[in-house]
């Protein structure tokens, strides 16, 4: 049977641009922070094992591996904060003209850097260098 | 909760899923975390360093306990939404995507209920 040509998916033939670069990211981060929750259970599960167990844990979260990885989480949870609320504005149909969308692009993406700057280090001092 | 209108269900037109529900449940568990993750950053930046006696005074408030088993659920959840969709949009193979779905959800209810427990048993002295 002749095939006519189909559409292409909009992914095959749309301009990469800022849009779909926070869009991908949102993504990226929430899947991110799935694995960020796991992170979180092991620290209350060590702080449930008690203060040996504790410290053993802080340790492991300290060592520089997971102080890169434990940053990367700091910057994922900030970006899907603040891009998430974004998104909610989007869901009640607001934000959508062309200079606000791309303001709150720019506000999004530079904030989430310094917010994941404030929260890791605020954390990491809290908890005694081992966030 | 179902959001279809009346009219799609008595002439059974349109997704019989739960598109609609998963829609809004996924917004319903953002907004529950916008909260709840400001809120437990804003708990780990008071402790004072190392402290295992400081995680115990904090999770023995019943506030903080709650709040905490409510972030760990809500977390879980929202994952779960996510994942899915994420999954489903990747995965094109139905098997395969019925065995990673299974496994996404399998382990973040593991997940879930041992942070849970693991708060619980903090909040009830247990780990002192």
């Amino acid at each position: 049977m002749a095939q006519r040509a189909r559409p292409l998916s909009p992914f095959l033939h749309y301009r990469w641009q800022y849009t779909n670069t926070l869009s991908i990211l949102h993504r990226i981060t929430g899947v991110l922070l799935s694995l960020g929750f796991l992170v979180l259970v092991y620290w209350l599960v060590a702080a449930a094992g008690g203060p040996d167990r504790y410290a053993r844990a802080l340790d492991v979260l300290g060592s520089i591996p997971l102080q890169l990885i434990l940053f990367g989480a700091a910057f994922a949870f900030c970006y899907h904060l603040l891009n998430g609320i974004r998104h909610l504005f989007f869901d009640m149909g607001r934000g959508f003209e062309l200079a606000t969308a791309r303001k709150s692009a720019y506000f999004t993406a530079f904030g989430a850097v310094a917010l994941a700057l404030v929260v890791w280090f605020a954390v990491r001092a809290g908890l005694g260098g081992a966030a | 909760m179902s959001l279809r209108s009346p009219l799609r269900r008595v002439t059974g037109l349109g997704s019989a899923r739960g598109g609609a529900s998963h829609w809004y449940a996924q917004r319903v568990t953002a907004v529950a975390l916008v909260l709840l993750g400001l809120w437990l950053v804003a708990s780990l930046a008071t402790f004072d360093g190392a402290s295992h006696a400081r995680v115990v005074e904090w999770l023995s408030s019943p506030v903080s306990s709650a709040l905490a088993v409510l972030l760990l659920l809500t977390t879980a959840w929202h994952a779960l939404l996510g994942l899915q969709v994420v999954v489903e949009d990747y995965v094109a193979d139905k098997g395969t995507r019925t065995v990673v779905l299974l496994a996404v959800k399998f382990a973040l209810a593991v997940a879930a209920v041992i942070g849970v427990l693991a708060v619980l048993r903090i909040a009830f002295g247990a780990a002192a």
